[in-house]
């Protein structure tokens, strides 16, 4: 039975936890017992983790299982594979695809990683070069791509390939699921500039990718990979962000902890930001509340952009108001997180960082393409690549 | 942050917001707007008693006992959204906002009512520059009933009927209600030519008292934390207002054979104000919100949306002026109206500075 409203899905995961005491049930055993019981993703479908039930009523499930202090699975871990892999696996995947990624993808027993961004194909991602070729069951695949989290970690990546060059590059993709501890496939970690290597660079040299691991049509990949990047992870339930939280406490606390720091100009910098990243916060919360009551918008992509923007000023503010001990750095050792952790490290490691916010998961500029366009409905940029094969593009 | 604020607007306030656009859209268009201001009839007063009377849109926050609609300033801000799209020439603010407030806060339910019904038309008698949680101001003073002094830049004066008058009764906060036919009142040549202003002057004009001491400082006080967040929703209004005109225009100008909106320089410019508005929706909701709760955080929300929303109305003024190129510089087009209202406004009840400044204080962040 389909639990009708929130009321019954509460219920049923009372009756879940009354039968899989988190205190007494190893951690991952629990992770899979809740994903048999449907309560992974409720908005999944039946026997894949979900009940088919509203993606909304998720918080319901979370905020029971947070009061007794349930394991998670880490999400912030397997974001990729949550936010990007899994919808894409729904929405192309075979059944047989679906039973066999899902339930460790969502576990983390199996983390993945995403084969997209190349060297030649930033924000022109479909202008990609990595190449695969037919041969017989199996397809050939080479190339290299770039800005590649987690592989380092990971068991599976999502993929994108050129199947067809002779054919305008939107045309001729292909999207597969690629298994990192094939051979030919080498990790290198990319250093960044805040001295660490979060992301890696992966060469991809004659690795054999079974068929069965195609996802989606031969040449289709552009739509599935639209799919990928549409369902960029948007939390849904979870608490509201309190005010003063994230970088500006950085700010706030270094400014009424240290009163000699304190000039004219550095107090009006202070409020203006102040003011700002209350309204952002706003901003969530009205978005989270949009999503909710079902009126999803377009306003998470005004909000990404303001965001970039509002943490390098906050971080750069924050330096300049340290005077000399923003001349210094914590450590340029290379790290390999798993996690990017702003406000554990020093004032300017939050600097540097940030400065990754207006590129990644698409530039700020864009982003206001994106705007412009699809929300504003402004005509789009002259594309002189449109009718173009892609053998034939210049590069 | 009592109470979890909602900051989205309830199938009534849509309701609401599609039948005052439409009346506005029948009866304020631009070009009717224009044709009035350099008339002797800077108010559209027949408008206004369609807003007040008719509709009841006067009376939103005020009881069904005092003879109002039992809503609340959510409500009102939405109908403020609407007006500021407009630059509708009613005195909406002064009257079923200033000078509700201060009637309700301070009890005197005959004016309230008054008011509340649309049968008359009140502000209040402050320079319209004075910031939230300003001192209690001393231009006027009363004595036996008499009021002596001079008020300067008052909003919405001129059509009222009644003014309630902070005024000092030997040396303590009072409010009194005046009848406007009493008091000299000069018009000011206003930067705002849909929303002009008055001086007012007092001879010695009889006032009613209607509150004295800690209540009169906090009606006072409420008026124009109130005000305030309502101008924050229409500062909201006329600046989708504005970038809407800019879109327009840029898709339909032509210059070296494609239209203008598809240059980065400008689209870029557009994708940003509109980032802007939905931050700045979210900060009027939120003020008008806690002011509909009588939240505790109200300064903040005020001070926060105050600092936050007149400066990008301004900045979309301006660019909707700039975007249209030599049109949007002449007298015929619109735009003006446009960046007038939204460049007055940003001085009106306290500027971006003076809101961060009292920030500042509230949030324990000290110069």
């Amino acid at each position: 039975m389909t639990p009708a409203n929130t009321d019954e899905l509460r219920d049923r995961v009372r009756g879940f936890l009354a039968e899989h005491d988190p205190a007494a049930t190893d951690r991952l055993e629990f992770l899979r017992a809740r994903f048999d019981a449907g309560l992974a993703w409720v908005q999944f479908p039946v026997g894949l983790g979900g009940l088919g039930l509203p993606r909304a009523w998720q918080g319901v499930v979370d905020a029971e299982l947070a009061a007794v202090h349930a394991p998670d699975n880490d999400p912030r871990r397997i974001g990729i594979g949550l936010g990007m892999a899994a919808p894409t696996i729904l929405a192309f995947g075979t059944d047989e695809q679906k039973s066999r990624y899902l339930r460790p993808l969502w576990t983390g027993e199996e983390v993945w990683c995403q084969l997209f961004s190349e060297p030649g194909a930033g924000s022109d991602l479909a202008a990609l070069a990595t190449r695969a070729v037919r041969d017989g069951d199996d397809w050939i695949v080479n190339g290299q791509k770039v800005w590649t989290s987690m592989a380092h970690e990971a068991r599976w990546a999502i993929l994108v390939t050129r199947t067809d060059p002779d054919v305008p590059k939107h045309r001729g993709l292909t999207y597969f699921v690629c298994n990192m501890t094939d051979p030919g496939v080498e990790v290198r970690p990319l250093r960044q500039i805040t001295g660490e290597a979060e992301f890696n660079e992966v060469f991809l040299t004659d690795v054999r990718i079974p068929d069965a691991q195609r996802l989606g049509e031969v040449n289709d990949g552009w739509r599935v990979a639209q799919t990928t990047l549409m369902n960029e992870r948007v939390a849904i339930g979870g608490g509201s962000a309190p005010r003063e939280g994230g970088m500006i406490s950085l700010l706030t606390q270094a400014w009424r902890d240290r009163p000699e720091l304190r000039t004219p100009g550095m107090h009006d910098a202070l409020l203006r930001l102040w003011v700002d990243a209350e309204v952002a916060r706003l901003a969530g919360e009205r978005l989270r509340q949009q999503l909710r009551a079902g009126e999803p918008g377009p306003e998470g992509s005004a909000n990404k952009l303001v965001f970039a923007t509002l943490n390098q000023q906050m971080s750069g503010l924050l330096l300049e108001l340290l005077g000399e001990e923003g001349l210094r750095y914590d450590d340029w050792t290379m790290r390999r997180p798993t996690k990017v952790d702003f406000y554990g490290r020093s004032p300017g490691f939050a600097y540097l960082r940030s400065k990754g916010n207006s590129i990644e998961g698409g530039t700020s500029e864009i982003l206001r393409n994106i705007i412009s366009e699809r929300v504003l409905g402004l005509p789009g940029e002259i594309r002189i690549d449109k009718d173009v094969a892609w053998k034939d593009l210049p590069r | 942050m009592s109470a979890p604020a909602d900051l989205l607007y309830s199938d009534v306030e849509e309701e609401l917001r599609r039948s005052v656009r439409g009346v506005l859209a029948d009866r304020a268009d631009w070009t009717k707007v224009l044709a009035r201001v350099e008339t002797d009839e800077r108010y559209d007063l027949a408008l206004w008693r369609t807003l007040s009377d008719e509709m009841g849109l006067a009376g939103l926050p005020v009881t069904e006992d005092d003879g109002g609609a039992g809503a609340s300033l959510r409500e009102t801000a939405v109908v403020m959204e609407e007006l500021g799209r407009a630059v509708a020439p009613v005195p909406f603010l002064g009257s079923a906002v200033l000078a509700t407030v201060a009637l309700s806060v301070a009890g005197a339910h005959d004016e309230l009512t008054a008011l509340a019904s649309g049968a008359r038309t009140g502000t209040l008698g402050v320079s319209f520059a004075t910031a939230p949680g300003a001192a209690f101001p001393a231009v006027v003073s009363a004595d036996g009933g008499r009021l002596t002094g001079s008020v300067t830049s008052v909003v919405d004066a001129l059509p009222a009927d009644l003014v309630v008058v902070p005024a000092l009764a030997a040396g303590k906060p009072s409010l009194y209600v005046v009848d406007a036919a009493d008091l000299q009142r000069t018009p000011v040549v206003s930067l705002d030519l849909t929303r002009p202003l008055c001086d007012l002057r007092f001879d010695g004009v009889a006032g009613r008292e209607i509150a004295t001491g800690e209540q009169a400082e906090r009606a006072f006080h409420a008026a124009l934390y109130a005000g305030a967040a309502m101008l924050a929703s229409e500062q909201l209004g006329l600046a989708e207002r504005c970038l809407e005109m800019s879109l327009d225009y840029t898709k339909s100008r032509y210059q070296f054979a494609r239209p203008i909106g598809s240059y980065q320089a400008l689209k870029h410019r557009m994708a940003d104000l509109w980032a802007g508005l939905v931050q700045a929706r979210a900060v009027a909701r939120y003020a008008a919100d806690c002011c509909a709760r009588a939240d505790d955080d109200i300064p903040v929300a005020v001070a926060v949306a105050g600092a936050f929303v007149s400066p990008l109305a301004v900045r979309a003024a301006e660019e909707c002026v700039q975007m249209h190129g030599g049109i949007g510089f002449t007298w015929e087009h619109p735009a003006h109206l446009y960046l007038k209202r939204a460049k007055s406004t940003s001085i009106a009840l306290g500027t971006a500075d003076a809101h961060r400044a009292t920030l500042g204080q509230l949030v324990d962040l000290p110069a």
